[in-house]
């Protein structure tokens, strides 16, 4: 197990190392000013953000003006996000009456792209975080709120029967049976989800914010700082696998009885 | 304890149940075998309460049943789909409990008991996934046991593991039923297990169910796997219940 998960971890290294390598290869042979080479990249990167004083971790100010406000709005507008789509899901998914009224509400909420409602956002709210944050919100409810309906609706009947048989008050039903079933259905939204509000957090930021890693991919586009750019997208990328990773984590400590139990069957 | 009085259900235009009559009197372990499609599963619902029947009156110590009772629990013949695997054996066995307004540690202690009379002491910490099928339907018979219903309903629960663990569970069973006194309904389509196992044996007839026929076992007990098996009562019911499923079945076209 350790020595397997030491050659994935080696050949993760060539694969972004080659990758790296052939950028690096492409970008010097075009010679285009509108793609500058990762060795370019990089170090205006920690210029820009990772060269600040030990006391605050080696973040510039630059750092610590962009980062906290985008990562603020990430988090809050997905956990918010998360809360109302399981409550709602598990709501919908388990009365026929709410999901016959609201299906259609749904589908139609999600096809609604959400960058389209930023300007209503806007005039509803004003400009600054809460429209960020209901920008994110919106734009990333739907997977978890269209899993944890499937999750809570697809509750083996069985386990309900026994649930039943056994007496189980309405709130043990819930808390004991139809959340930890439908757990791996909201587990894969919330996964969905939290990649999606990055994406969001960028949009919501391009538009009508004066703070963050949209804003500041935005202003460096309208200057031309192409390499600024450039490290705000490879920023963009590292967060995102970042966010991945430690939610990977904890989904093993919440759902490690489902993927040792599949593997056992 | 438990009175059915011309129990009858019909599934739409399908009719399971053809007006049932059957009685189980305290402590009594009563199989009721018949061919598969016979309605037996559908009786053994009503009486959980998981089913309401179409017409006729089901009682549990004189209370109709209406909802699922508060003195009855189930095992399912499909152990993976009762147990639930986010919990380990200990916790499926407790869960129950709480109902009973029994404190943590009293429904632990309660959890740990019933899993040492099943033989399965040593496997309280495990998931229902990190057993064998035999274990698994262990952890569900202990769940039943600790949760000391004064009705047992039993749904074909060694029909999914390997004959020589069915063995060891009939034994099983026999064995904590004396040792509990409680009162067993058990549904089976094997003929032997039931002659085997009950103290009374009811056939039902093919659908619509009714009552084909009802014998006394009168085996001596404690039972044994080899001689009672070999007992000429044993050999002789057998044969009779035998007689009665076939005498009731239909002729092949009509199947």
């Amino acid at each position: 197990m350790a020595a397997r998960s030491l050659g994935v971890v080696g050949a993760r290294v060539v694969v972004v190392a080659a990758a790296a390598a052939l950028w690096e290869l492409v970008t010097r042979l075009a010679a285009q000013p509108y793609f500058p080479a990762p060795s370019t990249i990089v170090p205006r990167m920690y210029e820009l953000w990772f060269s600040g004083p030990v006391t605050h971790v080696f973040l510039t100010d630059d750092a610590l003006d962009t980062f906290p406000p985008s990562l603020g709005r990430l988090l809050v507008g997905w956990v918010a996000a998360s809360l109302a789509g399981i409550v709602l899901g598990l709501a919908i998914g388990r009365s026929r009456v709410l999901s016959d009224f609201l299906d259609p509400v749904i589908d139609f909420g999600r096809a609604v792209p959400p960058p389209m409602l930023v300007p209503i956002f806007f005039a509803l709210f004003r400009i600054g975080t809460p429209t960020q944050i209901a920008t994110i919100v919106f734009g990333v409810i739907w997977p978890v709120l269209i899993n944890a309906v499937d999750g809570a609706a697809t509750v083996d009947r069985q386990h309900l029967e026994t649930a039943k048989v056994f007496g189980l008050s309405r709130p043990q039903v819930i808390g004991r049976i139809i959340v930890p079933s439908a757990m791996p259905k909201i587990v894969a939204g919330l996964r969905l989800s939290l990649s999606l509000a990055l994406i969001m957090m960028v949009i919501s930021e391009l538009v009508g914010s004066t703070s963050g890693i949209g804003y500041r991919l935005m202003t460096a586009q309208q200057n031309f700082l192409i390499t600024d750019v450039w490290g705000c997208i490879v920023l963009l990328g590292v967060l995102g696998y970042l966010l991945n990773s430690s939610f990977l984590l904890v989904e093993n400590r919440i759902l490690g009885w489902h993927s040792r139990a599949r593997q056992n069957a | 304890m438990l009175e059915i009085i011309d129990v009858t259900h019909t599934y739409g235009a399908y009719q399971a149940l053809g007006g049932v009559k059957l009685t189980l009197a305290e402590g009594e372990l009563v199989c009721v075998v018949g061919p598969s499609g016979c309605g037996k599963s559908t009786l053994l619902r009503c009486v959980a309460g998981l089913v309401q029947p179409t017409g006729g009156r089901i009682l549990l110590d004189g209370v109709p049943v209406s909802q699922t009772p508060d003195n009855l629990a189930v095992v399912f013949q499909d152990y993976s789909r009762s147990l639930f695997p986010w919990m380990s054996a200990a916790a499926n066995v407790a869960l129950p409990l709480r109902r009973k307004g029994m404190d943590r540690a009293s429904r632990r202690t309660a959890a740990m008991e019933a899993l040492e009379q099943v033989g399965l002491a040593g496997a309280a910490g495990k998931y229902p996934w990190e057993m064998s099928g035999g274990m698994q339907q262990r952890v569900s018979i202990a769940r039943a046991l600790a949760y000391r219903p004064s009705l047992l309903l039993m749904d074909e629960p060694f029909g999914s593991v390997d004959a020589q663990t069915r063995e060891d569970l009939e034994d099983l069973v026999l064995r904590v039923c004396a040792h509990h006194g409680m009162t067993i309904m058990l549904v089976t389509h094997d003929i032997d297990e039931s002659v085997y196992l009950g103290d009374r044996v009811v056939v039902l007839s093919r659908s619509p169910g009714t009552v084909a026929g009802d014998l006394q076992v009168s085996l001596p007990s404690p039972r044994d796997q080899i001689a009672t098996r070999e007992h000429e009562t044993f050999v002789r019911l057998r044969a009779e219940v035998g007689r009665l499923i076939r005498g009731n079945q239909l002729s092949p076209q009509e199947t």
